[in-house]
């Protein structure tokens, strides 16, 4: 048996769990270890978008449109992809800013203007009380009905009974003092409530078990399962037609404009925003949350249409309000345990509405409304008051009980006018007023206070006319003639039908024109006038947010003077001293500064107090304090565009200079590596200078110690004497032989050389060699290998010098071969496109240190140092540059003690001619 | 949060085909009686292409290289 203090005990201790999960998430949350820093309690906290409008009304809904109650979660669903772009910098302009509501957004984006934020605190109040008295409602009537078990009983008309039995009176009294407890326990800069966000994503984990819960228990315990419900349905002609949506223009039409405004309303309800983009607490949450969140509103939507169908085949007489089904069904047949789950579960969806929304309107009415009224208020001396934290929060305090205040009123008053989704609907229309301000504002620099203003004023007044008005007449409070004759009797003013356009139902009727009106304002009145000074920089601090995160950009639009004794104080007034100075020391020491009077007063420190205060007080607000206490020394708008033009020539310059500075890095490196090779070069010259004297001079002296021996002796007899001028000769023989190729080199590698270019045939050319160096073979006794393929083609070369290059091999392999046991191959074969010649000798070989330089000018193959010099040294390096004359290659292959093989090779193609 | 490219085109993406099933004329399709696994046309539909536009999301999200 259910009775009354098991239902209000089974309240109270679900408030209490939630206040505790509360405290525990706040002290969590002053200790640095927050609970909340988790993108799945970011995108469970997000599910507050489903109050009880969800979890009673949308039964209510597709038990009279069927699947129509759908696009209010397809909206959002499809929004989700969007987050990406617009959530995200929404979230990322916020926490530039300091922004702590929808209010304060807006009055920020265009130039932190009060009346602006006023007319957004006016518009979200005017527009959201009847939805909280909507939760009111559902809660106090789940409870009725639930103190009713087991009889099935509708609540009685709201009004009729007396003030002090209304259960929603007291309702609305222990959510307010609830709301106050969690909302404003302290004055937060950044107005996050860490603990309340832990409590939502609890609540919002409840309403959607409880909801599961009694959806299996419809399908699959009063019914047997989805197939069943549907069947049954199908064979009543009332239910059939719920499957379908009527085939109709007008239909599809509304279907488009509910998810349009389901779309908006995800983004700009003040609890939305609070929760989504003030109670963020990192912006990377917001990335699972897209998908997350949609998978809550499949979920809880799952058993809808079910429990719907359920409900009507269970109560066919149509006296149980289908609003009711959730809670109705389960007492029907007697299950008192879930019964209680699904009033939690009600009463968790209506809690988590009322206190997030409350806390986010009464920062709106407090930073946007209160404060600039009192703060210009001069009887009231608040100038001179030192510390106004306490002021604050009993504001906050008194603006969330006359909030919850005014739903109470208005449900005493509206009563049973509308159903439940009506009022919401109305609702999200009021906010999506909002949209283009907003959506503009972050998009587009052009936006201007006025037009922003207009663009507000003109969509609210449209929404009044066409919505709240006739929700009031439907009501009885404003003749219904007004609605059926239109005003003054003029037809084209009828408020459903407003300039004859008809076939659109109410919400989409009033969508259309208050966004023509609000979109058309907005844009029209932006565009009679350039933004001034505040709006192009504040709009370029939205528009371009992504590019100005990084640092001190804010500041860059203020020049004046300032005194940190004149900042603290004023910080602190609206803070408390204590955390002003807390602030102020943080900044000091992110600058490296000892202590706050060392700071120094400059257009960053004054930014930054602006920021903090605006985190309190709201962005418009904070402007106007702020300049209550520093010399501003106004900028003109020639200047701001200046500032925007200087950075962005800045960005411009530093890109050129980058680029240019690469280009001197490569222009460097070049130079570097050309002054090396000179270097090189030069030593390669001293070198080869040293080297050549050198080899002159051992020919000289010895030419010369002979002739001075014939000289001074003239008894030297015959024999001696033929000997020593044979060695004349042969030393002078070497010395004009080196001295050629001297020459021959250089005129090779100056390029004057000449050359004879014709068709040679290497068979030829190689006979010839050998028969020319014979005598060489025979005098030292080496045998002589020939390997010549025949067929060979002919290539392009200069005769003789081929003919010099096989000289200065074959004598080559001569020199190093062992006389009389020397063996010397020659070959010549066809390889890959070229014409390659092998001369290999059984020698000592090469070591492969030597095989680099012996192709360097006066080097010379074996010991230098004890042996007597064999060569000039320069066969080699002109053998080799002849070769690459005629684009070919000279190389060696050789071990140590196992010979050497000298190829060259000569390409077939080959026409070079010079 | 790092703004990679290619999701933000892929969730767009994801917005725009859900945009186009959800709405007329494509819905229209499915609004006429008639059952799919005992359940009506238009409501397995509607909560088959949002299941999917959801696991479409799921899995821009859950690729992306941070």
């Amino acid at each position: 048996m259910l009775q009354g203090w098991v239902i209000a005990s089974a309240s109270f201790a679900y408030l209490g769990v939630l206040f505790a999960i509360a405290y525990f998430g706040d002290k969590r949350a002053d200790t640095g270890r927050s609970v909340i820093a988790n993108p799945t309690i970011y995108a469970l906290s997000l599910a507050v978008y489903c109050t009880t409008w969800t979890f009673y009304g949308s039964v209510g809904r597709a038990a009279s449109t069927g699947i129509g109650f759908l696009p209010i979660y397809l909206g959002p669903t499809l929004m989700a992809g969007l987050w990406w772009f617009v959530m995200l910098k929404i979230i990322r302009i916020s926490k530039a800013n300091r922004i702590t509501s929808i209010a304060d957004f807006i009055a920020s984006r265009y130039g932190k203007s009060q009346l602006l934020g006023g007319l957004v605190t006016v518009i979200a109040v005017v527009g959201i009380v009847p939805y909280i008295s909507l939760q009111l409602k559902a809660v106090s009537n789940s409870f009725i009905i639930l103190l009713n078990y087991p009889e099935i009983v509708m609540p009685a008309k709201a009004g009729a009974q007396p003030l002090l039995q209304d259960s929603a009176l007291y309702i609305a009294m222990i959510l307010a003092a609830f709301t106050i407890l969690f909302g404003t326990r302290h004055l937060d800069a950044t107005e996050r409530h860490e603990g309340m966000v832990a409590a939502i994503a609890f609540e919002s984990l409840v309403k959607l078990v409880a909801f599961l819960a009694v959806g299996l228990f419809v399908t699959f315990g009063i019914y047997n399962g989805f197939g069943d419900i549907f069947d049954r349905a199908e064979a009543l002609p009332k239910l059939k037609a719920l499957m379908t949506v009527a085939d109709t223009g007008a239909s599809y039409g509304s279907w488009w404009s509910l998810t349009f405004l389901s779309m908006l309303s995800i983004m700009f309800l003040p609890r939305q925003f609070q929760i989504s983009v003030v109670e963020n607490v990192n912006e990377r949450h917001l990335a699972r949350a897209i998908w997350l969140f949609p998978l809550y509103l499949i979920l809880i939507n799952l058993f809808v249409l079910p429990i719907a169908l359920g409900g009507m085949l269970h109560f066919p007489g149509g006296n149980v309000d289908a609003d009711t089904f959730v809670l109705t069904l389960p007492m029907a047949e007697r299950q008192e345990a879930l019964a209680l789950l699904v009033y939690i579960g009600g009463l968790s969806a209506g809690t988590g509405m009322v206190i997030v929304e409350t806390i986010a309107l009464s920062t709106m009415v407090c930073n946007d409304l209160v404060m600039p009224v009192l703060l210009r208020w001069k009887a009231l001396r608040l100038h001179q008051e030192h510390d106004l934290s306490g002021l604050l929060l009993a504001i906050r305090r008194w603006a969330i009980a006359a909030i919850l205040l005014l739903g109470y009123i208005y449900f005493r008053a509206a009563g049973e006018a509308y159903a439940l989704v009506g009022i919401g609907l109305i609702s999200f229309a009021a906010v999506a007023q909002f949209a283009p301000a907003i959506v503009g504002g972050i998009y587009w620099k052009g936006g201007t206070r006025r037009g922003a203003i207009a663009g507000l004023l003109a969509g609210f007044a449209v929404w009044a006319y066409t919505l709240l008005l006739p929700s009031f007449a439907k009501s009885g409070w404003l003749s219904l003639d007004f609605i059926r004759e239109g005003l003054f009797g003029v037809a084209l003013l009828k408020p459903q039908q407003l300039f004859g356009l008809a076939g659109l139902d109410d919400i989409s009727h009033s969508l259309f024109w208050s966004m023509l009106a609000n979109i058309g304002c907005y844009v029209a009145v932006s565009l009679r006038r350039p933004p001034d000074v505040v709006e192009t920089s504040q709009g370029t601090l939205f528009v371009d947010v992504f590019r100005h995160t990084e640092g001190g950009a804010g500041s860059r639009f203020w020049r004046g003077s300032a005194q940190v004794q004149d900042l603290l104080p004023l910080i602190g007034r609206f803070l408390g001293p204590e955390r002003a100075r807390e602030a102020f020391l943080a900044y000091a020491r992110r600058r490296g500064v000892a202590s706050v009077e060392a700071l120094e007063a400059n257009a960053d420190l004054v930014h930054y107090a602006e920021t903090l205060l605006a985190g309190a007080i709201g962005g418009a607000s904070a402007r106007v304090m702020v300049a209550s206490v520093v010399k501003e020394e106004p900028l003109g708008i020639d200047e701001v565009m200046n500032i925007l033009d200087e950075a962005s020539q800045v960005r411009a310059y530093s890109k050129q200079l980058e680029q240019k500075s690469r280009e001197l890095e490569a222009a460097t490196a070049e130079l570097r590596a050309a002054n090396e090779r000179l270097k090189e070069l030069d030593r390669m010259k001293d070198d080869f200078m040293s080297t050549v004297t050198h080899e002159l001079r051992t020919p000289l002296t010895s030419i010369r110690a002979f002739s001075e021996i014939l000289l001074e002796d003239p008894k030297t007899d015959l024999i001696d004497r033929r000997k020593f001028l044979a060695i004349i000769v042969k030393e002078t023989e070497r010395l004009t032989r080196l001295i050629n190729q001297v020459l021959d080199m250089a005129k090779i590698e100056s390029g004057n050389a000449e050359w004879h270019t014709a068709e040679v045939d290497l068979h030829e050319i190689i006979e010839e060699s050998i028969a020319a160096t014979s005598s060489l073979f025979s005098d030292k006794r080496i045998g002589l290998e020939m390997a010549l393929e025949g067929g060979v083609p002919k290539v392009m070369a200069d005769r003789d010098r081929l003919i010099q290059v096989m000289l200065n091999l074959l004598s080559n392999a001569v020199k190093f071969c062992e006389a009389g046991h020397g063996r010397v191959k020659v070959g010549l074969h066809l390889a890959a496109g070229a014409v390659r010649v092998d001369v290999a000798d059984n020698g000592p070989g090469i070591s492969l240190a030597e095989q680099g330089t012996i192709f360097e000018k006066f080097r010379q193959g074996g010991d230098t140092m004890t042996a007597k010099p064999q060569g000039t040294g320069l066969g080699l390096p002109i053998s080799r540059q002849i070769i690459e004359h005629f684009g070919g290659r000279l190389w060696v292959e050789s071990s140590l003690g196992k010979g050497a093989t000298f190829s060259f090779s000569l390409p077939l193609e080959e026409r070079k001619t010079k | 949060m790092k703004r990679s490219i290619i999701t933000g085109q892929r969730l767009a993406a994801v917005f725009l085909l859900g945009f186009v099933l959800f709405n007329y004329p494509l819905i229209a399709l499915f609004n006429k009686p008639g059952e799919i696994f005992d359940i009506p046309l238009l409501y397995f539909y509607l909560f088959g292409v949002w299941a999917l536009l959801i696991a479409l999301m799921a899995w821009a999200i859950e690729r992306r290289k941070e």
